[in-house]
């Protein structure tokens, strides 16, 4: 897999302006604020609240779709990190999800904690666990390491079924979705409450993300990735970069798979079958691979184009046999035109057409 | 056709069916002249009103979740399209109150992922009154909840897990087909009657379908007479069931007791065949369809397997057969079937369907002129035990139970895919004594609107 060359300074200021409304200047908010974290905690609170109220103009149903988008964007995120950012590859973030998942019905079943700390506490076991694999992960390379990761994605669904008692086998966990506080008052629907938490969840991990591959960890993140030779020469240990790396994006798998649980209101293996594991990473190179705003479009083409091919095939009154699949083929159709015409994903194109329209000329749209 | 009941008796049924049919025929054609003034007729002075979600002066929308593809989807694809069909017959005589009733039902593919994303849709986005025949276990689980929380009605639960009678928990769900702990009492008796002393040997599913047939196996069988029970997940039924099948065969098994869904009984049978063991059969009401099985044995063995297989094989049933064409409901729903749906074969499922969007109606119409949500549930719970129609067996539904049919009889498989009778017909709840019950079978009323 071609690693993407990624203009880090670019794709950051690219999340700012897409959570700022156009028109706000990002270069007088930079001499405003000159620290990055304090500036980009201004920009999460600002676009939370916007959130927060364009989510109450939104209908229950609309909610909901972007509620399921949320799991994904962070999952894809994960896997941005792993490969865009160091070169890794997993075929297993289903499973990582599955675990986040599991790990958020098992707290709440058993335990009394508030949401926030079982989202947290489900994001941290998936961490260590994915530390663990990231041991393992860090000794193999290319195919042998995407074969070690489609093991996981195999096997994880599986133990589910194994010890039904305690994973609930088949049928899987069932999850009380978290019902709005009162003061938010009666007209606040469930599913609002549920996107206004995925976008609140979303925003931490990005600031966290963004300031991660900005620090001398993200440095050491990309050194291993471009020459594991030279990063070493350069006092970079590779391995414990590798592993750090693997069990950040395991982590955020996690947190994914702990808001999917959340949004299903339910836990079961079908929900993290091997074709997830495939489908995060299309969605990833759809989007754009290592660029933030790429797990945001992937994640809104996997939740989006099998619902509007649904109701496509509705309109067209087609038959069974083409409506279950022609989410799949348009899926397919789009990952070979992005590969073929836009290698960058979905982000890719916006940058240029930003480059093209700014006049500008940026070095994006000439790199290609 | 060896049926136990008399000759008398079944042409005395088809003339009742022959009669009934033209009394509906008859009121078809009164209804259809006069589809405007038999509302006002029938509920006094006041007018239709759009009264709930879903519903309008002139129409009612329901909603469903179906596995239309994947594992579950052979046989059980049927379902919604019979469930429609005779709703489409219901309409075209006048349908409840004047209004017309359409089922709107999506694909989740049996995958429980799916089902919250389908039916979180048909809520929120289509605006359903309410959840009717929503198919399987794991599926259902996952929507439970949200009906419940928002307050929808859901109605008749495609399957047999106790989960669904929690009135407490679950007040706006009910159950529909036999619980699977009361199959399981069933099929006990029926082997402690007939089957004593022999080893029997069980195959079930790893979930609460499997799991609850089993339990109320053991409810029956106390004795140490059960030799072996071997699980399987659904999941992993590509792998065949030779090892399951080896074991019960390795145990002395004389009786085998099938928990099994369609596709499993139909693994479980070309295993048997293939190393030529040949026990007693019994199953589940899950996998009771012979048209059914017959397919999927065929599928499974590419053709070299036919139905003739299924000969022999005993099975639950609740509703009438589909190959009885004397009984009126099987006859009434060919009828639709032939009209309505007829690119769809005409087997259990249809009966199935059929029967589910019967009683549906029975509801709808026990809530009265302008139904409310609220007034749907109440008459689930005062009126809708004493609902009579295809069922071989009472209803158990009230305020403190939300049980659909309280038992079933056996039948077995004949040559040509018929069913017969060879037992009484048993009735239970989860934890009481099983009985025999006359049937409470109905006759085709003549006009349901």
């Amino acid at each position: 897999m071609g690693v993407e060359e990624i203009d880090l300074k670019a794709e950051e200021t690219k999340v700012k302006k897409e959570t700022l409304i156009e028109g706000g200047s990002k270069l007088s908010l930079k001499r405003l604020i000159p620290v990055p974290i304090l500036r980009n905690l201004l920009l999460a609170i600002v676009a939370v609240v916007i959130f927060f109220f364009l989510s109450g103009h939104l209908s229950a149903y609309r909610n909901y779709q972007l509620s399921q988008v949320g799991p994904y964007v962070l999952a894809i995120l994960g896997l941005s990190v792993l490969i865009g950012q160091n070169g890794q590859i997993s075929i297993g973030h289903g499973a990582l999800m599955a675990i986040g998942a599991w790990s958020l019905a098992l707290l709440q079943i058993h335990t009394k904690l508030p949401l926030g700390v079982i989202l947290l506490l489900a994001t941290l076991i998936t961490t260590a666990i994915g530390g663990v694999l990231g041991l393992v992960a860090a000794r193999l390379r290319g195919p042998y390491l995407a074969g070690a990761t489609l093991a996981l994605a195999l096997g994880v669904p599986d133990i589910a079924t194994r010890y039904r008692s305690l994973f609930g086998g088949y049928q899987g966990l069932q999850i009380n979705p978290p019902s709005p506080p009162a003061f938010l008052g009666a007209n606040f629907t469930p599913q609002q409450y549920l996107a206004v938490i995925d976008v609140i969840v979303i925003v931490i991990a990005f600031i966290f993300v963004a300031n991660l591959v900005n620090s001398r960890i993200g440095r050491d993140m990309r050194a291993v990735r471009d020459d594991e030779i030279a990063a070493r020469l350069a006092g970079i240990s590779v391995q414990r970069t590798q592993v750090f790396t693997f069990a950040i994006s395991s982590g955020l798998a996690g947190l994914g798979g702990g808001l999917l649980a959340l949004v299903a209101s339910n836990v079961s293996p079908g929900a993290f079958s091997v074709t997830l594991s495939i489908s995060l990473l299309s969605g990833l190179v759809i989007g754009g691979i290592g660029t933030m705003a790429g797990a945001l479009w992937g994640a809104a083409v996997m939740v989006y184009v099998p619902q509007w091919a649904t109701t496509l095939t509705e309109k067209f009154n087609m038959n069974q046999g083409i409506a279950a699949n022609i989410a799949l083929a348009i899926y397919g159709i789009l990952l070979i035109v992005i590969v073929l015409a836009a290698p960058g994903g979905i982000q890719g194109i916006l940058m240029r057409l930003k480059g093209l329209i700014s006049g500008r000329g940026r070095q994006r749209a000439t790199k290609g | 056709m060896g049926n136990k009941r008399s000759h008398f008796s079944k042409r005395f049924r088809v003339t009742v069916a022959a009669a009934s049919l033209s009394l509906i025929a008859a009121a078809c054609g009164s209804s259809s002249s006069s589809s405007s003034s038999g509302s006002s007729s029938s509920g006094g002075t006041t007018a239709n009103t759009a009264s709930a979600p879903g519903i309008t002066a002139t129409s009612i929308l329901l909603g469903s979740h179906q596995p239309l593809t994947g594992p579950a989807a052979p046989g059980y694809s049927e379902i919604a399209p019979a469930a429609q069909a005779y709703f489409d017959y219901l309409n075209a005589h006048g349908g409840v109150y004047g209004r017309s009733i359409t089922l709107k039902y999506e694909d989740d593919g049996y995958n429980p992922a799916n089902t919250t994303q389908v039916v979180q849709k048909l809520v929120l986005q289509d605006n359903v009154f309410g959840i009717v025949g929503g198919l399987g276990t794991p599926t259902h689980q996952a929507v439970v909840n949200f009906l419940n929380t928002n307050k929808v009605p859901d109605l008749f639960v495609a399957s047999g897990c106790d989960c669904w009678n929690q009135p407490t928990v679950h007040p706006y769900t009910y159950g529909f087909q036999p619980d699977y702990i009361i199959e399981g009492k069933v099929l006990g008796t029926y082997i402690a009657s007939k089957y004593a002393g022999m080893k029997i040997g069980v195959l079930y599913q790893n979930d609460d379908f499997g799991g609850g047939g089993l339990t109320g196996l053991k409810q029956i069988l106390t004795g140490g007479q059960i030799v072996s029970a071997q699980p399987y997940d659904p999941t992993t039924l590509t792998n065949g069931l030779g090892t399951q099948v080896a074991a019960l065969q390795a145990a002395g098994a004389q009786v085998v007791v099938l928990l099994t869904i369609p596709a499993a009984t139909a693994l479980a049978l070309l295993a048997m065949a293939s190393t030529g063991f040949q026990p007693t059969l019994l199953s589940s009401s899950v996998s009771a369809d012979p048209y059914t099985l017959g397919g999927l044995v065929s599928n499974f063995s590419k053709g070299k397997v036919g139905a003739s297989i299924l000969t022999g094989m005993q099975t639950l049933a609740y509703l009438p057969a589909p190959t009885d064409l004397t009984d009126p409901w099987t006859a009434l729903f060919k009828t639709i079937h032939d009209k309505y749906d007829a690119s769809q074969p005409f087997d259990g499922n249809t009966i199935f369907g059929m029967s589910m969007a019967y009683y549906t109606a029975l509801a709808i119409k026990a809530a009265g002129q302008n139904p409310t949500r609220q007034s749907l549930i109440n008459a689930m719970n005062t009126q809708a035990g004493s609902f009579t129609g295809p069922g071989l067996t009472p209803l158990g539904y009230s305020s403190t139970s939300h049980l659909g049919f309280l038992g079933a009889e056996v039948m077995q498989i004949g040559a040509s895919g018929s069913l017969t009778s060879t037992s009484p017909i048993y009735v239970t709840n989860v934890n009481g004594p099983v009985t025999t019950h006359a049937s409470v079978e109905a006759q085709v009323p003549a006009n349901l609107g």
